[in-house]
């Protein structure tokens, strides 16, 4: 294992440990806690409980109808409301920024009474973690991060990779320029994972194609995706793979006569015909999953990075463009990734330069999936950084 | 028969009176907004201004939150305000912002993690100093080449927000942050951060520094022979060339302090409420810098006033968000009719209202 990599995979080794610790403190705190309520006052706190319903908290980093990150976001949280009915209370606030807003949000959110907060990216970290000091009795969801400074602070994530896979499988089969487009928004772990399952998954089925991938610096910018998917036409590209939350490039792909995969959300009414499927993030059932606990009292702070099998990754409804045999391969592909028979990062892989990453056989560690900054190989380009 | 008749003196009164009056006009239009959303416009209304001020829930909260919001929105249009007495017009405070704090980021994370008294008056240097580098650039054109500093300037917002991006995934990135954008948290480095001052007043050394711009600014305007020469160069920029003021001198110190003071705001803020250089760091200031230049009248005490109620908006609009299910949209279209009311009612101080009959043709 060459130094570097050992280097960034031990970070990564370190903070799971020291979370790991953490949580186990907390545990202990938590009973201490418990049993003060306890001889405190248990018949109020019955009583509350019985009569009012759970108040939970969503603060969001974009509008709730970017129909990407937050519209997914938010349909879980209706999900909640409908699965829960009145048993729970259900509020947000779009577009808080990281930071001092958010901090104050969440602070505001939980005086006046709200007692779940789900802090839905990754940024939002440290304002969490400050916020969750102040209230401990709030319980704290954050998707995405990596910060556990509290007891009461949960983070979760999706494994969109195992996505991006099949899509890759897709993108490779039906080519014919042999040249796939990826709209990417910044260089990240997260980014940076993506290409590389989706490269993979493509070269394994056709050793021709090359991926070209714009980096747009954005998460959400419609004008500025549009412009990369035009580029990366103008380059060759005859399938598009977008990492950024607009419906842009989708629609560009339409009027191109091309095809496309959507982000987040099933994207098929921006683009009938070039739709293939999207990779959807799917909250729902976890939301669901934690605010039952909290309801039961049974809530407990944990670190998920749940995939196809926890249903938090799935797909829109195959387009029919997609001929039958691709259809049944990507449909085998998702049922053995969902089984835990497949992992998408298994060896022999190796880096860009050439050096071994993966053994034959050997399936990447999540710790170097979490701190991937380098291509595989046969990717051209580089990482910017 | 309505006419409007130019007044030979803009009037003091209704300078005074305009901004009352286009905030209960915003209240009036704001709460018929909330009501076509199904909303009851007057719990609106005061949750969006009475409640982060006296409601026992929030209040004490939110009350020191107000400076906290407010801090850097005044700090950055007390700048811009002397800028556009003048005719100068930076509208790329955002871009100042950004680089500011970049460059007080940067020689935090230079120094740490060790400890010395000298590296926070250094980051500040270093903020001012960024901020006043990239006003430098417009300022540079404009004087040299006669390009117009409105387009140079705000092209620069978004020139600096690449470097952002790149600082926070590249060059600035947190080592130990698992491969996750944004930079080290700055405000947990003891040496380099900018803590609430007294515990849950919001005071933070930016408040401080806005609050001293302000009374500067004050003495500029009103005492200084600088001050004179601003506001002949605004109104009569051929008057001014007679009387000696020297136009290159004038944009080159306006865009250059009003650039140091948005650098400052900006390092303030990455050092405090916003902790560390991340992708997202600038949330807007730079722009809502100008109307709360021009809701305060272009006037430093006017700019508190100004700054203070937006930033109760920006409270109270939240409140009204998640207590009472508003989109966040709805808040900006009420804080955007502010701005309207403001400048339509402009006219009033301007302009006299006459009522004559009709004459015949």
């Amino acid at each position: 294992m060459p130094p570097a990599k050992a280097g960034f995979s031990n970070h990564a080794g370190n903070n799971l440990t020291k979370a790991r610790i953490n949580r186990e403190t907390f545990m202990h705190r938590r009973h201490l806690l418990a049993a003060s309520a306890l001889t405190l006052g248990v018949a109020a706190a019955g009583a509350a409980l019985a009569d009012d319903p759970l108040q939970i908290g969503f603060i969001y980093i974009g509008p709730v109808g970017d129909h990407g990150w937050t519209f997914t976001h938010d349909k879980a949280r209706l999900d909640v409301e409908e699965h829960f009915g009145d048993r729970v209370t259900t509020t947000y606030v779009e577009n808080v920024a990281y930071g001092a807003d958010a901090e104050r949000v969440m602070t505001q959110m939980a005086l006046s009474g709200v007692e779940m907060i789900f802090a839905t990216s990754f940024g939002y970290g440290p304002d969490v973690n400050a916020v969750a000091q102040r209230f401990p009795d709030v319980a704290f969801e954050h998707a995405t991060g990596y910060i556990q400074e509290a007891p009461n602070v949960s983070l979760y994530n999706a494994r969109f990779y195992e996505g991006r896979a099949v899509i890759g499988h897709i993108a490779g089969k039906m080519t014919e320029t042999n040249t796939i487009g990826y709209i990417a928004s910044f260089p990240i772990p997260e980014v940076v994972m993506g290409i590389n399952s989706a490269f993979l998954h493509a070269r394994e089925v056709n050793p021709d194609v090359q991926f070209r991938v714009v980096w747009v610096y954005s998460w959400y910018d419609p004008a500025q995706e549009a412009a990369a998917a035009e580029a990366l036409i103008e380059q060759g590209a005859d399938i598009l793979m977008q990492h950024t939350d607009s419906t842009a490039p989708v629609t560009v792909a339409q009027d191109r006569g091309i095809y496309a995969f959507g982000q987040a959300s099933d994207m098929t009414s921006f683009a009938p015909e070039s739709h293939l499927t999207a990779i959807l993030d799917e909250w729902g059932p976890y939301y669901i999953e934690r605010v039952q606990a909290k309801l039961d009292g049974e809530w407990e702070a944990g670190d998920v990075w749940h995939g196809i099998d926890d249903g938090m990754v799935g797909f829109a409804p195959f387009n029919d463009a997609i001929p039958e045999d691709v259809r049944a391969e990507a449909e085998d592909m998702i049922e053995r990734i969902s089984s835990g028979e497949y992992h998408p990062f298994t060896g022999p892989i190796n880096r860009q330069d050439g050096t071994p990453w993966l053994e034959d056989g050997e399936t990447a560690p999540d710790g170097d999936l979490l701190g991937m900054d380098f291509y595989v190989e046969g990717m051209t380009g580089s990482v910017p950084n | 028969m309505l006419r409007l008749e130019k007044r030979p003196q803009p009037s003091a009164a209704w300078g005074w009176a305009t901004p009352v009056l286009a905030v209960a006009l915003t209240m009036v239009a704001g709460g018929i907004l909330f009501a076509a959303l199904g909303k009851d416009p007057f719990a609106a209304i005061k949750m969006i201004f009475w409640d982060p001020l006296f409601n026992p829930q929030f209040a004490s909260y939110s009350r020191p939150q107000l400076l906290v919001k407010a801090g850097p929105l005044i700090l950055i249009a007390v700048g811009l305000a002397i800028g556009f007495r003048a005719g100068i017009w930076n509208i790329g405070a955002e871009g100042q912002y950004i680089i500011g704090a970049l460059c007080g980021a940067a020689v935090a994370l230079a120094f740490f993690p060790s400890p010395g008294w000298y590296i926070f008056p250094l980051m500040v240097l270093a903020g001012a100093f960024g901020g006043w580098a990239w006003a430098m650039i417009p300022a540079i054109l404009k004087t040299r080449f006669n390009t117009n500093e409105i387009l140079v300037s705000l092209l620069l917002v978004y020139v600096a927000e690449k470097i952002l991006a790149a600082m926070a995934t590249g060059r600035m990135r947190n080592p130990d942050g698992a491969g996750f954008p944004g930079s080290r948290n700055i405000a947990q480095y003891p040496a380099a951060s900018n803590p609430e001052l007294i515990a849950n007043s919001g005071m933070h050394w930016g408040v401080v520094t806005a609050f001293i711009a302000v009374i500067f600014a004050y003495i500029l305007l009103h005492k200084h022979i600088l001050g004179y020469q601003v506001q002949l160069a605004g109104q009569a920029p051929r008057a001014a060339r007679f009387a000696g003021v020297a136009p290159a001198r004038l944009v080159v110190l306006c865009l250059g302090l009003s650039g140091a003071l948005a650098g400052l705001a900006g390092l303030f803020e990455v050092a405090g409420p916003a902790r560390m250089i991340s992708i997202d760091f600038n949330v807007g200031y730079g722009f809502t810098a100008i109307i709360v230049a021009f809701l305060g009248r272009l006037h430093p005490v006017g700019i508190v006033l100004a700054g203070l109620l937006m930033a109760l908006t920006y409270i109270g609009g939240e409140l009204a968000q998640f207590m009472l299910g508003l989109p966040s949209a709805s808040i900006q279209v009420f804080q955007g009719m502010l701005l309207f009311f403001l400048l339509a009612f402009d006219v009033l101080s301007n302009y006299r209202i006459r009522f004559a009959r009709a004459e015949a043709a």
